[in-house]
């Protein structure tokens, strides 16, 4: 009833082509945002910003980076905790190695590091394909690990391979609240999510559409694999190069090379196939899922008062979490955000459906 | 049944349940402790005996009529040794009950993340036997507390024990370092390295990558060096790994030193013959039984209360860890109760100079059934530490035997290598150095 699109008339290419062509859609994100960066700064605890908000920000930033690479362009990677290691590692030597760096150099700096590294290892796929590749980014993943627990360099001759973000800061504006993080995330991620909703709605996004739906067709009607396939890896590295960045400075602030181990890469990777592939807001549900999700499984059995002991609500919480995923996958195979796209086609039609 | 009514019924049941527990809640005052524990992943064979020593001990506080009548409160956060969920747990611990009287967080890595967030909250962290190890300098460190040793002082001992061994000399010399490949593992090697150039003995560096179940090459290494002797820094399931890799190369047992983390009985008791003469370093002395172990037997396992699932448990070193870090940071309560009023609940900054300000003497701890187990303790604004004893403890095979006297580290070696690296930090991270004199 309320959301339809009748009686909107695009009168020019521009209205015809932007994001949310419906109107409603348009405000009702923009209000999302705005809530996003005025209203929440207000309204919710500490707890929830450090613990809940910031690492969904910072995850959704990742899987949107690593959305780019397998859902738009088709290139599986098992790599993506290695490349939020670069982003982070890079960022910190920028900051500990040059005297007054600015922070958001050193994030910069830490996102094309990411970049000149996916890219590098992307170019095995512009031979092999498919789960061949993932296998071949994996390599990424095990050469991230040998390099941040083996060279000192990387951690500045950390005694203990642990390494610390000095105090955030930008132009004066001094980072140390949970609000001020979150108010940081949330910044990037929208100036990063807008990006790449435009990098994919144009030229360079149906390249990367045509490579993942045929590469062989695509090559024929003249989109050059290499180009399309490099500037896939470089834009998806980028971003979340920048996500391991502030994973690092962020959230953690002190971490050490576990905290981007393989289970990140494949945590990434779950998170967009239960969001859903080739889709920007199916990388925040993908996170949302993954975040929230455990930590309320977590809670439940505190807030029923529910006597168990901790192993046992840990594994619960993790067999219930294995089960949704599972629940999840066969409702609904391409994801949260195909179920956000019905829910849209159903409520156009809403209260008379055919 | 349709899906809609099994959910009705569901959240019916949820909500009535949520309704009953909702009832028993603002109680009387409260100390509130929060247990940051890993019951599960990589390194739960180490963690479930060490959240079972800290939790029988509090209970038997709260048998014995609490602190100065303040019961305490506590609540478990399990991290699986994970710093992300670590610091979750923090986040959601450190505001609880009126605010939690200091963390442990069992973990080198979560303490490396909570360090940067203590100053802001000002929560005291305490890591008895690991953590950062210069942060025993509280002029920089003003929330972490390593109480009783770290790394450092532990490394130091066990050279010092060599050393006996050797009739003081350690000239040429081979010492490998099996270590897990974190921060954990990574810790003593400055200290070595140090005391490798002293000594004149040489140092191979082993690393094993986490979880520590694939040692094969590390062992073949050691087969073909022929190393005198190995230190292992290792935890959970990389103990008795490497203990079985030890016996099927043939590497001698005691020639070997494991860190007190590797020591504990679960890592040898399924091993039992096999790993004869396998050396330990204890924090003081935790490989002894004394008084305490009877009172939590008496007052919390007799009633049915015990933490563990088998009494058996009491004694296991790594359970007595657990209740030498619940009694320090009850005592920093009571300490600092003393100065802020007592049976009243304290801040978590008056805890802190609770810490800061413990002395545990002879006679308190006998008092406390901790004398045989620990030396008297006492802290202060410069010396976050504390006071650091260690000993030697050998498994016979079926138990452990305390084989060594008392090693003290060495302050020449370990005191200028704190005072170098917390510099470095405080340069680092931004820290102004805090004043001692008064």
């Amino acid at each position: 009833m309320f959301y339809r699109e009748t009686g909107q008339f695009k009168t020019s290419y521009a209205a015809d082509q932007q994001i949310f062509p419906v109107a409603q859609d348009r405000y009702a994100v923009l209000a999302f945002v705005a809530v996003a960066f005025f209203v929440v700064p207000f309204a919710v605890s500490d707890y929830t910003f450090q613990a809940v908000l910031i690492p969904f920000l910072i995850m959704a930033l990742a899987a949107l980076g690593l959305n780019i690479l397998v859902g738009y362009c088709g290139q599986i990677s098992l790599g993506t905790g290695a490349f939020m290691a670069v982003g982070a590692y890079a960022a910190y030597n920028l900051q500990a190695r040059i005297e007054g760096m600015p922070l958001i150099l050193a994030l910069i700096g830490g996102g094309l590091m990411a970049m000149v590294f996916g890219v590098v290892f992307g170019l095995p796929s512009l031979r092999i394909r498919g789960l061949y590749l993932a296998v071949a980014t994996l390599a990424a993943q095990f050469f991230m690990d040998w390099l941040t627990s083996r060279a000192a360099w990387v951690t500045n001759n950390s005694s203990s391979g642990s390494v610390s973000a000095g105090p955030l800061s930008i132009l004066g504006w001094k980072i140390d609240t949970p609000v001020e993080k979150y108010l940081l995330c949330l910044g990037i991620l929208c100036l990063l999510a807008l990006a790449a909703k435009n990098l994919v709605r144009g030229a360079i996004g149906r390249e990367w559409m045509a490579m993942r739906d045929m590469d062989v067709a695509a090559a024929v009607i003249g989109i050059r694999p290499t180009y399309a396939k490099l500037s896939a890896f470089a834009v998806s590295s980028f971003i979340v190069g920048v996500a391991g960045a502030l994973w690092g400075f962020v959230h953690l602030g002190a971490w050490e090379p576990a905290a981007f181990s393989l289970d990140r890469s494949l945590q990434l990777l779950f998170m967009i196939i239960i969001g859903g592939l080739g889709s920007i807001v199916g990388s925040l549900f993908g996170a949302a899922f993954f975040v929230l999700l455990p930590l309320l499984l977590n809670q439940v059995p505190h807030w029923l008062g529910l006597p168990l002991s901790t192993a046992t609500a840990t594994y619960l919480e993790h067999m219930i979490f294995g089960a949704l995923i599972v629940f999840f996958l066969i409702v609904e195979p391409h994801g949260l955000a195909k179920l956000w796209a019905t829910a849209r086609q159903k409520l156009r039609l809403w209260p008379f459906p055919h | 049944m349709t899906f809609k009514q099994v959910a009705l019924a569901a959240a019916l049941v949820a909500a009535g349940i949520g309704g009953l527990a909702a009832a028993p809640a603002a109680q009387a005052q409260e100390q509130f402790v929060p247990l940051l524990v890993y019951r599960t992943g990589q390194f739960a064979p180490l963690g479930i005996p060490w959240a079972d020593g800290k939790q029988d001990y509090l209970k038997l506080v709260n048998a014995k009529g609490g602190v100065n009548g303040v019961k305490i409160a506590y609540e478990e956060c399990e991290t699986a040794y994970d710093t992300a969920k670590g610091v979750e747990c923090y986040e959601r611990l450190k505001g609880k009950g009126g605010g939690a009287a200091g963390f442990d967080p069992q973990s080198t890595g979560i303490t490396f993340a909570v360090t940067d967030k203590a100053p802001g909250d000002k929560m005291p962290i305490i890591t008895t036997g690991y953590g950062l190890s210069q942060s025993a300098d509280g002029k920089v460190f003003e929330w972490n507390f390593p109480l009783l040793g770290n790394y450092w002082t532990a490394a130091d001992s066990i050279i010092q024990d060599i050393l006996k061994k050797e009739k003081g000399s350690l000239k040429g010399k081979k010492i490998a370092l099996v270590y897990h490949d974190s921060p954990y593992g990574k810790e003593p090697i400055p200290l070595l390295q140090k005391r490798a150039a002293k000594e004149g003995f040489d140092l191979t560096l082993l690393p094993v990558t986490a979880p520590g179940v694939e040692q094969k090459s590390t062992w073949l290494q050691i087969r073909q060096q022929r190393p005198d002797y190995v230190l292992l820094w290792s935890a959970g399931v990389m103990t008795p790994t490497a203990i079985r890799e030890a016996q099927a190369t043939g590497y001698p047992r005691e020639k070997m030193y494991a860190i007190w983390w590797a020591g504990s009985d679960h890592d040898v008791k399924d091993i039992g013959a096999g790993a004869k003469g396998y050396q330990t370093v204890t924090i003081h002395n935790t490989a002894e039984r004394d008084k305490v172990h009877d009172e939590v037997k008496a007052q919390v396992y007799d009633k049915g209360q015990g933490t563990a699932s088998d009494p058996k448990e009491l004694g296991a070193m790594a359970h007595t860890r657990g209740m030498v870090i619940s009694m320090l940071q009850v005592e920093a309560i009571r300490t600092a109760q003393e100065k802020y009023g007592k049976g009243k609940v304290m801040t978590s900054e008056q805890v802190r100079w609770g810490l800061e300000n413990l002395n545990l003497t002879q006679e308190r701890l006998n008092e406390l059934g901790f004398g045989k187990i620990i030396r008297p303790v006492k802290t202060s604004c410069d010396n976050h530490l504390g006071t650091d004893w260690s000993r030697i403890a050998q498994w016979d095979g079926s138990k452990w035997t305390v084989v060594s006297d008392w090693y003290q580290a060495d302050k020449s070696m370990v005191d200028p290598l704190v005072k170098e690296y917390a510099e470095k930090y405080a340069k680092e991270k931004n820290v102004k150095t805090r004043s001692c004199t008064p």
